[in-house]
């Protein structure tokens, strides 16, 4: 039998998934950044249970990591070229995440029968009891036995030697992807830069997984992925929507020559923002790890009181928390950034996974008119410009903003073009102006009704502000009929002129389609490659994908109105299709929803998108 | 040198009509403010007075400073966010039993655990005045309110005890009617570095009259508290002959001159002691038996919150090569594509 042949591909999935103990994340984001490196895209997606060490071998306790590695890469990918399983619950969780022609690496030391039995199989046979397709390549690899056997003179203890099987794994899967070694090596040496003994343990294991690979070259073919070739030449890192989203903000507050500051708690998916900031004081980040929810926003509103660039982040239950103190900050004027990162719920729902359904809660979850600017990041790199914007929008129109993203693009990774300073829109605060002093609390600028911002500190300007109405013109506390409700209709209007500042949305697709897709935020990934795809089988569709929510760009409307069939599909049971009719009449919107705390997936879009063709 | 500016209990006045009823104890307090805030001398630019809600809360608007009036509880949140975004600035909070007690209980344990430097004025009153006359976590247990109509069943706080108890540096007690006490007290709460708690007695005149009577009342108020001075004998009375001294664990009234009891027998206030004991005896004395402690109980240095988070930035920047977005960015992980 000779050699199999390499084959080509554009793109690849690979997924790896094990107990919540055995560093499935590590090893996952290890792998995109060496694909990343040799100048793949990526697109990451982990999947985690919320429990910290869940019973070892159980289906609770399995957690995964796919990445799409490759060229014209919108998302993490549907479902899998390799699938790594590190125990038979592993196995059985992902098992509908193999593609039909992939093949499953699994680790054949841990399918005995105690550990079928904990994955609650009830044969001695996994792969017939799930049905597994004889299209799929199984390869059975005694990964325990390889891992004990290439640190068997390192002197370490059991316990420690089975947890460098990751390693041993990432070794194949890197050989199977032509995947060079040095570059592996040189993520692990910064990974371990404080541990050099871990270090060498993990490189001698990785190092024995790749060799391995190359012995088993005589019955295993090796893909080749080409470079991309549509990425823009530049500086390129792997980036967290999260990561991406506390540089935004590190960002505009120099943009804006401003102290930044951030008060937070910590709340699954958000609390990477809080810990990447609390790691920055050499910018001088400022930050407050709150004694709950709400201390975490009032104390941003107290920074932003005293002139910093202020921020919060939270996810569903958190915001909730902070309903009360965002209407504070709507009748205060003050700016203020508000991160949320969605997560499944209602209550603590699935809080490691992911959804859209804060949408409404964002727009409308607050007592009295309290209008804010609401924004939506629709990638992980991106989430960086949507809050860099978010900070732009509220210094210069002294209004509190809402960023949007979730548990699948604040967790997941993506390539992120590195920026200069320089290159990135100027800020300019509406700061009060040296002529205006002495003048009341609620002077602002007459075309864009934002609120001068004076802060304590500052000479000539001291002000009383607060929750209770003002005068429109003394700024004294009023509770006068006509004045209320003009201070109400101008706080809307000043949000209402964000909309002049802000991108029209655009079409991509066959814009000449009859048929248009609507989607916003984290979706943008599947919803793009689904239309694509659709266009590709010859049925037209184009896609409006909205990241500016509140206000909505000035052209959504006529744009939407000028196709004959309308749909809206998001991960939630219609929040922004329910807004939608009510800022864009006479239009039908019809629906396609998941609420599964999972993303799209592709195929499951183009099956039920077609349909409307 | 700048020559520093004398400022007047005027200059920190704002023009707007003060609506507290007549005869609430807020009133002389705020007055007292004034005379405080002109006598440290920091510009009314430099200081800024935050709020929740409640009547006392009101406050700010009567100031000629920034002022803030956030919303119920979240005073010492927002404080600590104004101090720590300008630890250059003067930052008083002001709130009441309610506010600070009961909805904003959390805020006001950290914010004493954690030693912002906020001077924080608490008005109690024992009784909630701008609902119109429910109880309140301080309200005497019995207390007939609105919401208590055959008497409340709760046990009550003592605010002094809870701020020990979050490790506070600083707490002192003054009374509406004591105006000299209290412009002491502001003053000392002002300069200590740190969460100054002042426990202010005020008296609610519509719902919760004489709340404090026992203590108020002129004629006997001498025998019935003890002004505490850092360095003093614990000496009271109108005659000031009575003092205070340990018995066993606990406190005891004496009179001096009698049973061989002498001056020097009574105990010195040390307010500057670490250990909270002593301090917490003393402002846990009730009447009839013993004296209501008066003046600055505790006052002991500690780092404050406001500054560590200063210096751990200045420490970190000192060893760092990032020094701004363009370095960090540099700093990271990357490649060319």
């Amino acid at each position: 039998m000779g050699k199999p042949q390499d084959i080509e591909l554009e793109q690849a999935v690979v997924r790896f998934s094990g107990d919540s103990g055995d560093g499935m994340q590590l090893t996952g984001s290890l792998f995109s950044n060496i694909s990343a490196v040799l100048g793949n895209e990526i697109s990451t997606y982990p999947d985690f249970p919320s429990e910290i060490r869940a019973p070892q071998g159980e289906l609770g306790g399995v957690s995964s990591f796919q990445v799409h590695v490759g060229g014209k890469i919108h998302t993490p990918g549907d479902q899998a070229d390799i699938l790594v399983a590190m125990n038979p619950a592993a196995l059985k969780i992902n098992v509908n995440a193999v593609k039909k022609h992939g093949a499953i690496i699994y680790d054949v030391d841990l399918f005995e029968k105690k550990d079928l039995e904990k994955a609650a199989f009830s044969t001695d046979n996994p792969f017939s009891e799930l049905n597994i397709s004889d299209t799929i390549q199984l390869i059975p690899l005694q990964l325990t036995t390889l891992t004990k056997e290439s640190l068997k003179d390192s002197g370490l203890d059991n316990k420690t030697i089975l947890r460098s099987k990751n390693m041993f794994a990432l070794g194949l899967v890197c050989w199977l992807f032509n995947r060079p070694m040095e570059q592996a090596i040189h993520f692990l040496e910064t990974k371990f830069k404080k541990k050099q003994s871990a270090l060498a343990i993990n490189i001698k294991v990785l190092t024995d997984g790749y060799n391995y690979g190359n012995n088993l070259h005589l019955t295993l073919s090796r893909f080749i992925i080409e470079k991309s070739h549509d990425v823009q030449k530049g500086r390129y890192t792997s980036i967290s929507g999260n990561t991406a989203a506390a540089y935004g903000l590190i960002a505009a507050a120099e943009k804006a020559g401003l102290p930044l500051f951030l008060g937070s708690y910590p709340i699954t998916p958000a609390t990477d923002i809080m810990q990447e900031l609390a790691a920055r004081k050499d910018v001088g980040a400022k930050v407050v790890q709150a004694e709950d929810e709400i201390a975490g926003i009032t104390t941003a509103i107290g920074a932003a009181f005293a002139g910093s660039l202020a921020a919060t982040n939270t996810s569903g239950p958190g915001l909730a928390l902070k309903s009360e103190a965002i209407g504070l900050a709507v009748m205060a004027e003050l700016p203020l950034v508000i991160i949320d990162v969605q997560r499944s719920g209602p209550s603590t729902g699935m809080p490691t996974k992911t959804e859209q359904t804060d949408l409404l809660q964002a727009l409308y979850g607050r007592n009295g008119e309290s209008p804010v600017v609401v924004i939506a990041a629709s990638t992980p790199a991106n989430c960086f410009h949507y809050v860099y914007m978010a900070s732009k929008i509220a210094l210069e129109h002294s209004t509190p903003v809402i960023v949007l993203t979730d548990a699948f693009i604040g967790n997941g990774n993506s390539l992120w073009k590195l920026p200069k300073l320089a290159e990135l829109p100027e800020i300019q605060p509406n700061f009060v102006k040296p002529e205006m002093q002495a003048c009341k609390v609620t002077a602002r600028n007459e075309v864009t009704k934002a609120r001068y911002w004076s802060f304590p500190g500052m000479e000539g300007f001291v002000h009383r502000n607060g929750g209770l109405e003002k005068d429109y013109d003394k700024g004294a506390i009023s509770t006068e009929a006509r004045n209320h409700e003009k201070m109400v209709k101008v706080r809307a209007e000043k949000v209402q002129y964000v909309s002049n500042s802000i991108p029209d949305v655009n079409i991509v697709g066959d814009k000449n389609a009859d048929l248009l897709v609507i989607g916003w935020g984290s979706t943008e990934g599947h919803l793009t490659s689904a239309v694509e795809e659709l266009n590709k089988q010859g049925k037209k569709t184009a896609l409006a994908q909205f990241t500016y929510i509140s206000p909505l760009p000035k052209n959504a409307a006529e744009l939407i109105r000028s196709y004959k069939k309308v749909v809206v599909c998001e991960l939630n049971t219609g929040q922004f299709a329910t807004y939608l009719r009510s800022q864009v009449q006479g239009v039908e919107f019809l629906q396609y929803n998941k609420i599964q705390g999972q993303p799209f997936t592709v195929a499951e879009l183009v099956e039920n998108v077609s349909t409307l063709c | 040198m700048e020559e520093i500016k004398q400022y007047s209990a005027k200059d920190f006045k704002s023009d707007q009509y003060v609506r507290w009823c007549p005869g609430c104890g807020d009133h002389a307090l705020v007055n007292v403010l004034q005379k405080s805030m002109a006598e440290i001398g920091i510009a009314p630019h430099e200081t800024a007075v935050i709020s929740g809600i409640g009547c006392s809360s009101r406050l700010p608007y009567y100031m000629n400073t920034y002022g803030f009036h956030t919303i119920h509880g979240r005073g010492a949140a927002v404080a600590t966010g104004v101090k720590v975004a300008n630890p250059n600035l003067t930052v008083w909070q002001i709130t009441g039993d309610g506010d600070c007690l009961a909805i904003g209980g959390n805020h006001f344990i950290h914010s004493v655990r954690r030693n912002v430097d906020l001077n924080v004025l608490l008005f109690n009153n024992q009784i909630y005045g701008l609902t119109k006359g429910q109880y309140s976590p301080t309200s005497k247990k019995g207390l007939v309110t609105k919401s208590s109509p055959f008497g409340t069943v709760e046990r009550p706080f003592r605010p002094a005890e809870l701020t020990f108890g979050a490790r506070g540096t600083f707490f002192a007690r003054t009374l509406d009617v004591d105006l000299q006490t209290a412009q002491t007290v502001l003053t000392a709460a002002a300069q200590h570095k740190g969460t100054s708690v002042v426990e202010c007695l005020v008296n609610c005149v519509i719902f919760n009259d004489g709340a404090h009577g026992w203590l108020a009342d002129k004629a006997n108020r001498a025998d019935r508290s003890i002004v505490l001075e850092h360095g003093k004998p614990m000496i009271f009375g109108s005659n000031k002959d009575k003092g205070l001294v340990l018995e066993g664990f606990n406190l005891k009234v004496v009179s001096i001159g009698e049973h061989g009891v002498k001056e020097s027998d009574i105990l010195i206030h040390d307010a500057t002691c670490e250990d909270a004991t002593l301090h917490q005896k003393l402002a846990m004395m009730e009447g009839p038996d013993m004296p209501i402690a008066m003046g600055v109980i505790r006052q002991v240095a500690a780092e404050t919150y406001d500054a560590a988070v200063e210096n751990q930035i200045k420490e970190i920047q000192a060893q760092t090569s990032i020094k701004n977005f363009d370095d960090l960015v540099d700093s990271l992980e990357q490649w060319e594509i």
